[in-house]
C-alpha cells in the first residue's frame, strides 16, 4: 500500500487507477470478484486525488484504489447487499467508514460481490453468480466476503473493505490468501453497514499485508457519534508499533479447536505457525476454550434472529424490488406486496435464515432458543477472559478447510455453516480476530492463522502477524492467473 | 351500575401515549414540528434505510423522568430498548423501538379530583418508544385506490403511560385523563392535545359484580380521539357488557373501534391475527443508565404541580375550590393570577385574590380565548390588572367602570390610570355631585317617584339606572344608593 502511495508520486492517482481497471478488465471475466466495477467513480476519484495531490495535499490513501464490500452504503451509486431486492437500491449517503476513506483519499474501484446479505461463506449465495477464487477458479474463494478477498488476491484492487459476522472477513482472507482483520466490536462504526446481525456485525480491512491493513485501521476506526455501539475510546495509530516482534509474547492453542476430522494441511500449516512464531521469541501453551463446541449453535440462533428483524424493512413499500405477488381476497394488498416482494427478492438461504430467526424469537420459543443462546454467548467470552489471564494471544486455524469446490456444499446447509467453526467464537465475544496467510496446501490452495486478542488489541495481533508474515513470506505469492 | 338483580362495577385501565415536545426526534436529529409537508422532516435513519443506526436524545429521556418523578415512580438505574416486530407500511423499519422487560419506570400514582372527591389512580409503568408514521388514504389524493404515507411522524418521541386498572367510570376516566393532561402541560413535557394527536387513548375495560375481587373478560377501547369522545365510549361499553351478561351472555375478549358517528364500539373488522411482537433487545443501543444525580437535578427543577398549587391556593389565597380549579388548569394562568395578586392591593387573604381571582376567571379567560392567546401573550398583563384592581380598591373607579377600563387596556396596552385619566373615568365620589344628580332624577321622574313611594319598590332599580346615566356611569354605587334612599324617603 505504501508502495502504492510512493509511486503515486513517480505514477500518478489517474494512472494507478487504469492500471488497476485495465486488470479488472482482464481478470474479471474469470474471478468475477466485482457486482459493480465502478469506471466513471474511480477516474473522477482519481482526478481529484491528483488535484490534491498538486496541491501539496497528503492524505493517508490519496490515490490509493480500493474494492468496497457491497454491503456498505456508498453515496450515489448502488448498494445491492448481493440481493435481488436491493439491486436498484442507490443510497443518499456514505457508510462512515467510507466516508473515511474518501476524506483520506482513496479511490474506489467498484463494489465487491459477496453472499446476500453476508449470509454464506462461500459467496455463491450472491444473487450476482459466484466469485471464483484466484488460487483455483474451480473453487470458492469463501464467503461472505469472497468478492473482496478475492479482488486483494487477483490484484484486482490495491486493497478492500469487508465485513465479519460469524467469520465473513477471516475465512475468506485465508482461503485467498490475503491478511484480512475483524476488529473488536465497537472499534469501527457500523454506521453505513447494512446490518445483519447488530451484535456480531464488523467492519474490516482485506489487504495484501499486514501493513495496508493497519493503515485502513487507522483511517475506518475510532469512535462515530452516529453509532452508538461505537466504543468512545482513543484510537492508536495502528501502523506505529508492527515492528515489535514477537519476543515474550504468549500464545495459547486452544486444544477444542484441533478437532478429529480437521484436515490435516490445515491444521499442519496452523502447528507449523506456531513454531515458526515460536522461533521468533514467542512462548506457545495449551488453553482451553472449553465453551466452543456450543459456539456455532449459539451463533446460529442469534444471529437468524436479529437478521429476521433488520431485514423486516426489506418489503417492497419505500426503495428496492417491488414485486406484484399473488393476489389472494384473504389477504389483501398489502400483504401480498410484501410477500410477492420478499419471495421475489431474497434468495433461499437469506429465507431460511430469517425464518430460524422468527422461529426463535416468537413466543414460546424465545427464552428456549434466544435467551438460552445470550447465556452461552456470555460463556464463550468468560472462556476467553480466563484464557486471556494466561495468553496475549490465542492461536487457531482460521479455516477446518482450504477452499471447496464451488457447488460442493449448496445443498446441505449445515456443513456450510461448519467453515465457520473457528472464526465464530470471536463474533460472539467481540474479541478482534485477525487471519494471516500460513502457507499452501500441495494441491495449491491457501491456508489461514486466525490471532485472536483481548477486547481493542488489535495492535498486538497485528504486531504479531507483521512478525509471522515478514519471517515467511506466504503474502508474497501470486495466483496463477 | 344498578337496575336488575346484580349490581356491577366497571374496571377500567388507561394506556396513554403522550408525544414529547423535544425540538428532534428520539432517534435522529430530525425536526417534530407538527404540520411540515409530507416527507420533508426525515433523514436516512428515520426512514429505515439500509445500514442506519438510531442515537438516543437524552431530551427525551429527561422529558420522561420528569414525569417519573412528578408522579413518584422507581425510575429504574439501568433500562433498556427493545424491538417491537411487525409489519405496517407506517413503520419504515418493520420494527418499533419501544421497552419491554426493563422499562424508565415503574409504579407512581396521580391524585386526581373526580365527582367531588379525590382518587389516587396507580401506574404499572412509564416507557419510551417512537411514533410511527401516518397513513393517509387516497381518496383526496392521486389516486383513491393507494394508501399513502407520510413519515414524517416516525420517530417522535412518545411516552406510553399505563395506568392500573383503578378506574370505575367513564367520567373517572375522562377526569382523569383531563389531569393528566394538566400535568404534561405543567412539566412541559408535552402539549397532550388529543385533537392534534399529541395525546392519545386506549383503554382496558371490563365489568364485574360489585364486591368481586376478580377481573372480567376485558375489552380493549380504541379510536377514541377527544376526552368526550372517551367518557362516552367507555360508558357505553360499560353498558354493553352489562347488557350482555344481563342477558346470559359471555363477553369476547377482543378490541372494539369507538365508532363517534353511531355511538357504539363495534369489533375490529381486520381479523385479529394474535400479534406476537418477538421482543428482543435492541442491540443498537446500549442500555440506559440513569444515575442519581440526573435524578435529582431534575426533580429540583420540577415545578409544583397541579393539585399541589391548587391546595395551595385554597388555603393560602383563601380562594374557594372552583376558582383554585379553574386558575390552576394551567400553569401559566396560575402564574398569571398569582403575579396579580403580588402587584395588586395587599391583602394576602380576602378581597384581593378572590377579585383578582373573579377577574382572571371572567374577563381575561374571555379575552384569552376571543384572541386565542396564551396568558403571558394577554395584553392585559397582570401589572395593568392589579394596578386596575388597586384602583377599584381604592374607590377611583368602580366595578363597573372598571369593565370599560379593561376592554381600553386590552386594546391599547395602556395603564389602567393612563386611561382612567385620559378618559375621565374617575368615579364619583363627591356627595355634592351625587346628591344634585339624585335630585335632577327625581324631578325629572315625578310619576315614578309617587309610584314607588306608593309600594312599587322595584322602581328603586330604574332610579339608579338614571342616576348612574346622569353621571356617566362614573358613580360611586354604594353613595348613590344611599343618597337615593334617603331622598326617596322623603
Amino acid at each position: 500500500e505504501l508502495r502504492e502511495k510512493l509511486k503515486a508520486r513517480e505514477v500518478s492517482a489517474r494512472e494507478a487507477a487504469e492500471a488497476y481497471l485495465a486488470r479488472i478488465a482482464e481478470v474479471e471475466p474469470r474471478v468475477h470478484a466485482y457486482i459493480a466495477v465502478l469506471e466513471e467513480e474511480a477516474r473522477r476519484g482519481a482526478e481529484e486525488a491528483d488535484a490534491r495531490m498538486a496541491r501539496g495535499e497528503d492524505a493517508p490513501l490519496l490515490g490509493v484504489p480500493l474494492a468496497i464490500k457491497d454491503l456498505l452504503c456508498m453515496r450515489g451509486v448502488a448498494t445491492t447487499c448481493g440481493s435481488r431486492i436491493l439491486e436498484n437500491f442507490r443510497a443518499p449517503y456514505d457508510a462512515t467508514a467510507v466516508a473515511r476513506l474518501r476524506e483520506a483519499g482513496a479511490v474506489f474501484l467498484g463494489k465487491a460481490n459477496m453472499d446476500e446479505f453476508a449470509m454464506g461463506s462461500s459467496t455463491e449465495r450472491s444473487a450476482f453468480g459466484p466469485t471464483h477464487n484466484p488460487w483455483d477458479l474451480a473453487t470458492i474463494p469463501g464467503g461472505s466476503s469472497g468478492g473482496s478477498a478475492a479482488a486483494v488476491a487477483a490484484e484486482e484492487c490495491a486493497g478492500a473493505l469487508g465485513s465479519d459476522t460469524g467469520g465473513s472477513i477471516r475465512q475468506p482472507a485465508a482461503l485467498c490468501n490475503v491478511v484480512g482483520l475483524k476488529p473488536t466490536y465497537g472499534r469501527v462504526s457500523r454506521y453505513g453497514l447494512v446490518a445483519f446481525a447488530s451484535s456480531l456485525d464488523q467492519i474490516g480491512p482485506m489487504t495484501k499485508d499486514v501493513y495496508d491493513c493497519a493503515l485502513l485501521m487507522n483511517v475506518i476506526g475510532g469512535h462515530d457519534p452516529r453509532d452508538s455501539t461505537s466504543a468512545d475510546i482513543p484510537l492508536p495509530d495502528f501502523t506505529g508499533h508492527l515492528e515489535g516482534g514477537v519476543r515474550g509474547l504468549r500464545l495459547g492453542v486452544p486444544k477444542e479447536y484441533f478437532i478429529e476430522g480437521m484436515d490435516p494441511e490445515a491444521e499442519g500449516g496452523v502447528r507449523g505457525a506456531i513454531g515458526k512464531l515460536a522461533e521468533l521469541g514467542a512462548e506457545a501453551e495449551e488453553v482451553s476454550l472449553p465453551h466452543s463446541e456450543y459456539a456455532l449453535a449459539a451463533y446460529y440462533v442469534l444471529a437468524p434472529s436479529e437478521a429476521s428483524s433488520n431485514l423486516a424493512r426489506y418489503d417492497g413499500a419505500r426503495y428496492g424490488l417491488r414485486a406484484r405477488g399473488r393476489p389472494s381476497a384473504a389477504e389483501g394488498p398489502l400483504v401480498t406486496m410484501y410477500k410477492g416482494s420478499r419471495e421475489a427478492g431474497f434468495g433461499e438461504e437469506v429465507k431460511r435464515r430469517i425464518m430460524l430467526g422468527t422461529y426463535a424469537l416468537s413466543s414460546g420459543y424465545y427464552d428456549a432458543y434466544y435467551l438460552k443462546a445470550l447465556k452461552v454467548r456470555t460463556l464463550v467470552l468468560r472462556d476467553f477472559q480466563r484464557a486471556f489471564e494466561r495468553v496475549d494471544l490465542i492461536v487457531t486455524p482460521t479455516s477446518p478447510t482450504p477452499a471447496f469446490r464451488l457447488g460442493e456444499r449448496l445443498e446441505d446447509p449445515l456443513s456450510m455453516y461448519l467453515s465457520d467453526i473457528f472464526t465464530i467464537p470471536c463474533n460472539l465475544a467481540g474479541i478482534p480476530g485477525l487471519s494471516v496467510p500460513c502457507g499452501f496446501t500441495r494441491a495449491g490452495l491457501p491456508t489461514g492463522l486466525q490471532l485472536l486478542g483481548r477486547p481493542f488489541d488489535e495492535e498486538t495481533l497485528l504486531r504479531a502477524a507483521y512478525a509471522y508474515e515478514g519471517a515467511t513470506g506466504h503474502s508474497r505469492r501470486r495466483p496463477p492467473l | 351500575m344498578r337496575r336488575g338483580a346484580m349490581e356491577y362495577e366497571a374496571v377500567i385501565g388507561l394506556e396513554v401515549h403522550a408525544q414529547l415536545k423535544t425540538k428532534s426526534k428520539v432517534f435522529c436529529g430530525c425536526s417534530t414540528q407538527f404540520g411540515a409537508p409530507p416527507n420533508t422532516q426525515v433523514c436516512p435513519v428515520c426512514l429505515g434505510l439500509p445500514g442506519v443506526l438510531p442515537v438516543l436524545n437524552r431530551r427525551a429521556v429527561e422529558y420522561t423522568l420528569r414525569l417519573a418523578l412528578a408522579l413518584g415512580c422507581e425510575v429504574a438505574p439501568f433500562c433498556r430498548f427493545a424491538r417491537k416486530n411487525y409489519f405496517y407500511p407506517d413503520l419504515p423499519k418493520g420494527y418499533q423501538i419501544s421497552q419491554y422487560e426493563l422499562p424508565l419506570a415503574q409504579g407512581g400514582s396521580l391524585e386526581v379530583v373526580t365527582d367531588g372527591a379525590r382518587k389516587r389512580v396507580s401506574f404499572h409503568r412509564i416507557h419510551m418508544e417512537e411514533d410511527a408514521g401516518k397513513l393517509i388514504h387516497g381518496e383526496h389524493l392521486d389516486d383513491p385506490a393507494s394508501s399513502y404515507v407520510d413519515l414524517n411522524r416516525t420517530g417522535v418521541p412518545l411516552l406510553e403511560i399505563v395506568t392500573a386498572p383503578d378506574l370505575r367510570s367513564a367520567a373517572e376516566a375522562s377526569d382523569f385523563l383531563q389531569q393528566l393532561r394538566t400535568l404534561l402541560q405543567y412539566l412541559d413535557i408535552c402539549d397532550a392535545n388529543m385533537e392534534e394527536g399529541s395525546l392519545r387513548c386506549d383503554a382496558n375495560v371490563s365489568i364485574r359484580p360489585a364486591g368481586s375481587r376478580e377481573l372480567g373478560t376485558k375489552v380493549e377501547v380504541k379510536n377514541m380521539n377527544s376526552f368526550r369522545f372517551v367518557r362516552r365510549a367507555l360508558d357505553y361499553e360499560v353498558e354493553r357488557q352489562r347488557r350482555v351478561l344481563e342477558a346470559g351472555g359471555t363477553l369476547v375478549q377482543e378490541t372494539r373501534l369507538w365508532d363517534s358517528d353511531r355511538g357504539v364500539t363495534l369489533p375490529m373488522r381486520t381479523k385479529e391475527y394474535a400479534h406476537d411482537y418477538r421482543y428482543f433487545p435492541e442491540p443498537d443501543l446500549v442500555p440506559l443508565v440513569v444515575d442519581r444525580e440526573w435524578q435529582e437535578r431534575i426533580r429540583a427543577e420540577l415545578p409544583e404541580l397541579p393539585l399541589a398549587k391548587h391546595d395551595r391556593f385554597v388555603s393560602s389565597y383563601g380562594l374557594p375550590d372552583y376558582d383554585a380549579g379553574v386558575l390552576t388548569a394551567s400553569r401559566a394562568l396560575a402564574d398569571y393570577f398569582e403575579e396579580t395578586v403580588r402587584l395588586g392591593p395587599d391583602r394576602r387573604r380576602g378581597a384581593a385574590p378572590k377579585a383578582a381571582s373573579n377577574w382572571v376567571m371572567g374577563e381575561v379567560l374571555r379575552l384569552l380565548n376571543e384572541r386565542k392567546l396564551e396568558p403571558p401573550e394577554c395584553p392585559v398583563t397582570p401589572a395593568h390588572l392589579a394596578g386596575m384592581l388597586k384602583l377599584v380598591d381604592e374607590g377611583v373607579i368602580s366595578g363597573k367602570i372598571a369593565k370599560a377600563v379593561f376592554e381600553e387596556m386590552a386594546d391599547s396596552g395602556q395603564m389602567p390610570e393612563e386611561v382612567v385619566r385620559a378618559k375621565g373615568l374617575t368615579q364619583v365620589t363627591d356627595v355634592a355631585a351625587i346628591e344634585s344628580a339624585v335630585e335632577r332624577v327625581l324631578a325629572e321622574n315625578a310619576d315614578q317617584v309617587a309610584a314607588y313611594r306608593a309600594g312599587k319598590d322595584k322602581l328603586f332599580g330604574f332610579f339608579m339606572g338614571q342616576t348612574m346615566k346622569v353621571t356617566g356611569g362614573k358613580a360611586n354605587p354604594a353613595a348613590v344608593q344611599e343618597i337615593l334612599r334617603k331622598k326617596l324617603a322623603g
